[in-house]
């Protein structure tokens, strides 16, 4: 048990020094500007269709799953704000989030961990090329502005899949139905979901390089450093979810 | 006039947890010499380079690259003294996501931001002559055999002009053929670039080929030094099986 611990008790501390690094590089220059907008590109825009399709059956199924519930209650012209509500305030950022802890999460796991069981990151460090920043800083801050940009695309997604599911069975107008849904919405709707996005960002980065950087041991090492880098990244974004309705609830 | 030697590692121990690799190695490399260190796998061969270049921190001991003491260098003053050191890893350790031009560039233009577009290509085809491979520029590390990864390793190093080179198992994984062009590959780079070269192999044709001087490591310490013949004269029976 104690073995155990210590070891709990060593990762974490070095998982701390690893983000407190990013914050002290990302300061100091040089800034690695190409690569930063290499990797925008590469966990932004690639992960759009992933985040789309994701979007839009969530917002379909929902609106599907609650009419016959609306129904029943009379409360089927709530529908649209609902379904919108739900999936801005909760569903949409923790799904979207967990599908880019799988997407995002693995292959920064993957690929750094393959650069470091194949000495690449090493050759960076001789050659005078700081990696860390080159290639955990960029992959961080990506990932944290990215995961935002994505889950608001899948939110708009999401409420079109809502506007498809409501006229499987009954019908309604797109200009009325986003008219029902922005009507219900509040900024304070809006705010907290935002922001607990950049935390969901931040994490999925920040554990796909830390489990990459960390990788030894041979090529086993890079499918268990993208294994570990999803599950952690998963679980992560649970409890970030929950400390953030935890705050939200406190102040709003 | 006695000059000071370009390297000098003085009583150096290095651990991996209880496991003691290295237990006071001392050696010197002169300017324009080229040292080989053999040993078995295993022997601390590798970890005795990667400490000179900071990739490893070395528990005990002086590490003297150019007269400076690496281990008391912060970051930034390592780095420039990793400017002036190349390093071919065994695998070449090649960026897989950069084309071959792209991983020559890669350093030059992090380290050179003054020179243009031109000049960086120029030099770029410089390198990969020196190693006769410039019809490969364009060409994926994976769609590269693994003696022009170890050649396109080399003129990686190349290109930043280093005054010593670091081989780590050059020949290593090459069938007898390649590893000869390899070990002549490094004889024309310590000519053409007059480098520095401290060699890491247990191919005995690649120590013989390029090596002025040789050490054997044994038990993380230096058994044996001498030239070739020396030590494949030697009385003692664990040096001469090296050499069978």
């Amino acid at each position: 048990m104690v073995p155990f611990l210590k070891e709990q008790f060593t990762q974490a501390g070095k998982f701390s020094m690893f983000i407190g690094r990013f914050f002290k590089e990302i300061v100091l220059p040089p800034f690695q500007f190409n690569e930063f907008i290499r990797q925008c590109f590469a966990i932004g825009y690639k992960s759009l269709p992933l985040v789309s399709i994701t979007g839009f059956i969530m917002g379909l199924v929902l609106t599907i799953q609650s009419r016959p519930t609306m129904t029943k209650f009379g409360a089927e012209s709530w529908l649209p704000s609902m379904v919108s509500l739900s999936l801005i305030r909760e569903i949409a950022p923790v799904v979207t989030a967990l599908i880019c802890a799988g997407k995002i999460a693995s292959g920064i796991g993957a690929e750094l961990g393959s650069m470091k069981v194949t000495s690449q990151i090493d050759a960076m460090e001789v050659s005078a090329i700081n990696p860390y920043k080159y290639l955990v800083v960029t992959r961080i801050l990506a990932a944290t502005l990215m995961v935002p940009i994505l889950v608001i695309f899948a939110d708009v997604v999401g409420v079109f899949g809502g506007y498809i599911g409501y006229n499987v069975h009954g019908t309604i107008g797109l200009q009325r139905y986003f008219s029902e849904v922005i009507e219900h919405l509040d900024f304070l709707d809006l705010l907290p979901a935002t922001i607990k996005t950049f935390f969901f960002g931040f994490f999925i980065g920040t554990i796909g390089c830390y489990k990459g950087f960390n990788a030894s041991g041979g090529t086993a090492s890079v499918g268990l450093a993208a294994n570990s880098a999803v599950v952690t990244a998963s679980l992560s974004i649970f409890i970030v979810d929950m400390l953030a309705v935890q705050i939200t609830d406190l102040f709003f | 006039m006695e000059t000071q030697p370009i390297i000098a590692i003085k009583n150096l121990w290095k651990s991996f947890g209880k496991n003691k690799v290295l237990r006071g190695i001392n050696l010197t490399v002169d300017k324009g010499e080229s040292l080989v260190i053999l040993g078995r796998s295993g022997s601390g061969k590798s970890v005795t380079i990667e400490c000179l270049v900071g990739l490893l921190e070395a528990d005990k001991g002086k590490l003297e690259v150019f007269g400076t003491d690496i281990t008391k260098l912060d970051y930034k003053a390592l780095n420039r003294i990793r400017l002036r050191i190349g390093f071919l890893f065994q695998g070449g350790a090649l960026y897989d996501s950069m084309s071959v031009r792209e991983n020559l560039a890669f350093t030059l233009k992090h380290h050179t931001a003054h020179l243009s577009e031109i000049e960086i290509e120029k030099q770029i085809l410089e390198a990969l002559d020196s190693v006769g491979l410039q019809e490969a520029i364009d060409k994926m590390p994976s769609e590269l055999s693994g003696g022009m990864v170890k050649r396109i390793g080399l003129a990686r190093t190349l290109i930043i002009k280093p005054e010593i080179i670091l081989y780590d198992e050059p020949t290593a994984g090459l069938d007898t053929i390649t590893a000869k062009e390899i070990s002549e590959l490094i004889l024309s780079v310590q000519k053409k670039y007059k480098t520095t070269s401290l060699i890491i192999t247990h191919d005995i044709n690649c120590a013989k080929m390029t090596g002025n001087r040789i050490m054997i490591i044994k038990d993380g310490v230096i058994h044996a030094q001498g030239s070739y013949d020396e030590l494949m004269n030697s009385p003692d029976d664990w040096v001469r099986s090296f050499f069978v």
